[in-house]
């Protein structure tokens, strides 16, 4: 599957082992809060770990850290794949 | 202060000494331990604040965090040297706020294994305070860390905003840091195979197993070997004396020792406070409470339990419940009391009150299973598969109507996954006198209240009113003899016992299982309903109770319906 350059896509969408740059979170004021505090937040790169069966969380690396980020919120972070 | 997962109990632990006390945080579920330390010569309180990323409030524990703030003198902000980047961002907040920091750069000793380079001399200047390298596991780092303690300072730094402090961290990073390859230790092999579906849950099945089966042991161990002799050879000839002395009988006599038969003190069914009062507390719980709690920490501090969480989060929504339940519900497998506890962990009010009610209806103790093994063990295994997997479907079902009638939602799962790392024994073991303690202040006074209360209303004849009152639900409808609601109403203090009690009777088969499972579900054991009391309030927990009767009566009835 051909992916063109500057393809956006949701953290769910992309595969196990596929990285990313975030682009922008589609949520509240709180939810932005939180992801950042994490460390996601737009221009951080991230790869995709692993996910879980039926709209499970998805785990995802961010710098030297591993996030479980739940699948509501997964489908609100856009990212840009590398 | 710092992150979560960064070590700070473990920096607090080799700070502190014994003298730690647990506090909760008023009008909060938040929970922060204190103790103290020699600071030259002078006596200081340290206190280990919740763990948290940001000192904005998006959550309760941030809140308390913030405000714990305003009553130090000094922060030590604990860093996790391997993950520099994201924890200066609560390093540069606490800047912000002028209290002086000195910085613990934890975990030191596991940057060089993978290949992070971090100048300390750039790192001080561009931070401006102290900065020393520990590992708080081996003790390293430690004095040098005490003895930086008066040097702590705030810089001058502006209020930030977000994207300006991450624009900081990044200046900081490209300086002071640098990663080079490195091999895989045996700990990163084990993440990398777990992080696989079919690796996570082989883990999860043969962690768990290993957990319960050691829990039993040492449980069991601790009762037959510590204390049921401490009891049988030391209290009971007190008490005995002390039986003597008030004249063998009489209602001072009964309501502290209760009733004595044969000239011997039997623990169980004497019902005095201070015979079965303390009996139950510290013979039958806290043997479970201590090795719960014991392989609690250790799988804390390996930083398995956010994995769990992420494997069970899916089936846990679907009873309205994060994935983190799990842990709790896990731990009433062994006793209620401490999995009721337990569930503060949760973040929803809505969370807490279904996990605790599941718990209490449909997950039974150890004490409790090893009876239904015993006595329906006897009759055939599948029995005891019947009555284990009709409280399984309970706990599933019940789950999901609770989660469909309690409005509101349970937040999503958003948690870091920690790398593994070798616990600490001093850790573990400063955590578990701290929870141990916890329940024996806490729950200990109240049951003895409670045997009190029984004790005085076994004597009125309250018991034996209620049971003929309700002797035609009881055989009508469970299909169980009347002698049975006996049982029942010790189940109130004692579940096994109670189930116990059902022996003698020639049941059927169907009728024990029934039975069984009735029990099981029915009416907390004394020391779980204080539990509930106190963690769900009044109300809630009449509600709680008043779910546990119906689904109780109405399982037992389906039961003696269908059951051929």
């Amino acid at each position: 599957m051909i992916m063109p350059n500057g393809k956006q896509v949701t953290l769910r969408q992309i595969r196990v082992g596929q990285s990313g740059v975030v682009l922008q979170i589609q949520g509240g004021h709180g939810l932005i809060s939180r992801l950042y505090a994490l460390g996601i937040r737009p221009g951080q790169r991230i790869t995709k770990v692993s996910s879980t069966l039926m709209r499970g969380p998805v785990t995802i690396q961010v710098g030297n850290a591993r996030v479980a980020i739940g699948f509501g919120m997964a489908n609100k972070i856009i990212v840009e794949l590398v | 202060m710092g992150n979560p997962n960064v070590g700070k109990s473990v920096v607090f632990s080799r700070l502190t000494g014994v003298r730690v006390i647990a506090s909760n945080y008023p009008g909060t579920t938040v929970s922060y331990t204190r103790g103290f330390m020699k600071l030259g010569g002078e006596r200081v309180e340290v206190i280990d604040v919740p763990g948290t990323y940001t000192l904005e409030p998006t959550t309760e524990a941030e809140e308390v965090a913030t405000q714990m703030l305003t009553t130090g003198d000094i922060v030590i902000n604990v860093v996790d040297a391997t993950n520099l980047e994201r924890n200066l961002y609560l390093t540069l907040q606490l800047f912000e706020t002028k209290i002086p920091v000195v910085v613990a750069l934890n975990i030191w000793d596991d940057t060089e294994h993978r290949g992070i380079h971090i100048d300390l001399d750039k790192l001080r200047e561009f931070l401006g305070v102290p900065v020393i390298p520990t590992v708080a596991t081996t003790g390293q780092g430690i004095k040098e860390l005490v003895e930086s303690i008066p040097k702590a300072t705030s810089p001058d730094v502006p209020l930030r905003s977000r994207d300006e402090r991450w624009a900081v961290i990044g200046n900081i990073i490209d300086h002071v840091q640098h990663i080079t390859h490195r091999h895989h230790t045996w700990l990163e092999r084990m993440e990398d195979a777990s992080a696989k579906p079919a690796g996570g849950i082989t883990l999860a099945i043969v962690v768990l197993a290993g957990s319960f089966f050691a829990v039993r042991f040492i449980g069991e161990s601790l009762i037959r070997y510590v204390l049921d002799p401490l009891f049988n050879n030391l209290w009971a000839p007190v008490m005995l004396r002390l039986s003597n002395f008030l004249g063998g009988g009489g209602f001072l006599h009964d309501i502290v020792i209760g009733k004595i038969v044969g000239g011997e003190v039997n623990f169980l069914e004497s019902f005095g406070l201070l015979t079965t009062g303390l009996y139950v507390p510290f013979a039958m719980v806290m043997p479970y409470i201590i090795t719960f709690y014991l392989v609690l920490g250790l799988l804390e501090d390996a930083g398995y339990l956010p994995r769990l969480a992420v494997l069970m989060d899916t089936i846990m929504h679907r009873l309205g419940l994060h994935g983190y339940a799990i842990i709790p519900t896990l731990l009433g497998l062994g006793c209620n009391v401490p999995a009721i506890l337990a569930t503060r962990m949760l973040e929803s009010k809505r969370e807490r009150f279904i996990a605790a009610t599941l718990i209490s209806i449909a997950i039974p103790c150890a004490a409790l299973q090893a009876m239904i093994f015993g006595l329906v063990g006897e009759r055939g295994w599948q029995y005891v598969a019947i009555v284990f997997g009709t409280l399984f479907v309970v706990w599933i079902v019940l789950g999901v109507i609770l989660n469909r009638a309690i409005k509101g939602f349970s937040p999503e799962l958003l948690i870091e996954i920690p790398p593994y790392r070798l616990p600490s024994w001093r850790a573990v073991l400063q955590k578990l006198w701290i929870r141990v303690h916890g329940f024996l202040v806490e729950a200990i006074p109240i049951i003895l209240g409670a045997v009190a209360v029984i004790n005085i209303l076994y004597a009125v004849g309250v018991f034996n009113a209620v049971a003929n009152f309700t002797a035609p639900v009881v055989t009508g409808f469970l299909g169980l003899p009347k002698e049975a609601v006996t049982a029942l109403a010790v189940g109130f203090l004692r579940k096994d016992v109670a189930l116990g009690m059902l022996a003698p009777l020639a049941l059927s088969t169907k009728q024990l299982i029934t039975g069984s499972v009735v029990l099981a579900m029915f009416f907390p054991c004394i020391a779980t309903f204080v539990v509930l009391l106190r963690e769900l309030g009044g109300r809630n927990m009449l509600k709680s109770v008043g779910i546990m009767i119906t689904a109780a009566l109405l399982v037992g009835g389906i039961l003696n319906l269908t059951l051929p």
